[in-house]
């Protein structure tokens, strides 16, 4: 299992592109953040989520 | 420095204060802050920011005042559409308190001023509007080794994080780069709740007083995000900046503002 946003998900195998491919995240405006370190934009293709991993996602909006 | 009597009874609630008190307020009252964009965020951060005793705030934005911009554009009034936002801003601030001292910037942020302006302050608080924008005040902090705080707002949604140079990440640490246009819902789209952005906004200006006094914990490598419908806020850790970040990192790319002004050409109203 793995804890995103602190809830455990069964998505242990799928790399961070495709688990963001199945959720309605905008992938420029979001900074994902895996056991501690930020996931470069051009990783989330190769990273691969795995059992235990802590991810956190967080949105940006550009307003103000 | 030594404070009038006037000046006592305004800020004795901060002299309570152990974060504060007297010596807090000398400094408060010593520093300069710089907000960019005199608009929704800006309406709370400017006032807060008065209130509080801040010595010398600017206030840069080159946009007039609309009747639009008064369900959220609190510093702003009825009276005043027409007016620049700056002179608008600076009469809401001379009537608060007029111990301020007011610096406008009548001009639009660009990559060939906002080093020279920027460098006139302490901290800087961006309060723009688009990502562009947000994407050159970070850069321009990085180069510039300058502390600021960065939000955004949009509908009922909002984040903010403080940049403190080799103490967390920058914004391009977590974005990456400036949002294509498709990713971003254009103004007439969106819409905002102005007491969503009077919350981050006064956030911003906490931070900047935090900064100021040495006191409690910045939002560095922490984000701060609140959803003001299910009424949701947290402040999520990332404490580390991107080591290939390219403004940042170890190996930047982005070396002066010049040899990145594409990429902080508006081009859409990004929300």
């Amino acid at each position: 299992m793995v804890k995103i946003n602190g809830n455990e998900l069964d998505v242990s195998g799928k790399t961070i592109a495709q688990y963001l491919s199945e959720t309605n995240y905008s992938t420029a405006r979001i900074a994902v953040e895996r056991n501690g370190e930020i996931v470069p934009k051009s990783q989330y293709d190769a990273v691969v989520l795995e059992d235990s991993d802590t991810v956190e996602i967080v949105s940006f909006v550009g307003g103000g | 420095m030594v404070l009038g009597q006037e000046q006592a009874q305004r800020y004795a609630r901060h002299f309570v204060l152990k974060e504060i008190g007297v010596s807090g307020q000398k400094k408060l009252l010593q520093s300069g802050v710089l907000v960019i964009g005199a608009g929704a965020l800006g309406s709370a951060a400017i006032i807060y920011l008065a209130a509080a005793g801040v010595g010398t705030i600017g206030i840069a934005d080159y946009d007039k005042v609309e009747i639009s911009n008064l369900q959220r554009q609190v510093i702003h009034k009825t009276g005043r559409t027409g007016m620049k936002k700056t002179v608008s801003a600076e009469l809401s601030v001379k009537e608060l308190n007029p111990d301020i001292n007011v610096r406008l910037h009548n001009e639009k942020i660009t990559p060939d001023n906002i080093t020279d302006i920027i460098a006139m302050y302490d901290f800087v608080i961006d309060c723009t509007d688009r990502f562009e924008t947000k994407f050159l005040i970070n850069d321009a902090c990085v180069l510039a080794k300058k502390p600021y705080s960065h939000a955004g707002v949009v509908r009922f949604e909002g984040q903010a994080i403080t940049y403190v140079p080799k103490k967390g990440p920058c914004l391009r640490c977590l974005l990456g780069s400036v949002p294509p246009p498709q990713e971003t819902m254009t103004c007439s789209q969106a819409g905002v709740l102005g007491a969503v952005t009077g919350i981050v906004g006064s956030v911003q200006a906490l931070e900047a007083v935090k900064y100021l006094i040495g006191a409690g914990d910045l939002l560095t490598g922490r984000v701060f995000t609140i959803d003001g419908l299910s009424m949701v806020s947290k402040v999520t850790a990332i404490p580390h900046s991107d080591p290939d970040c390219a403004v940042c990192g170890n190996a930047p790319s982005i070396l002066s503002l010049n040899n990145n002004r594409e990429e902080y050409e508006v081009k859409s109203c990004s929300f």
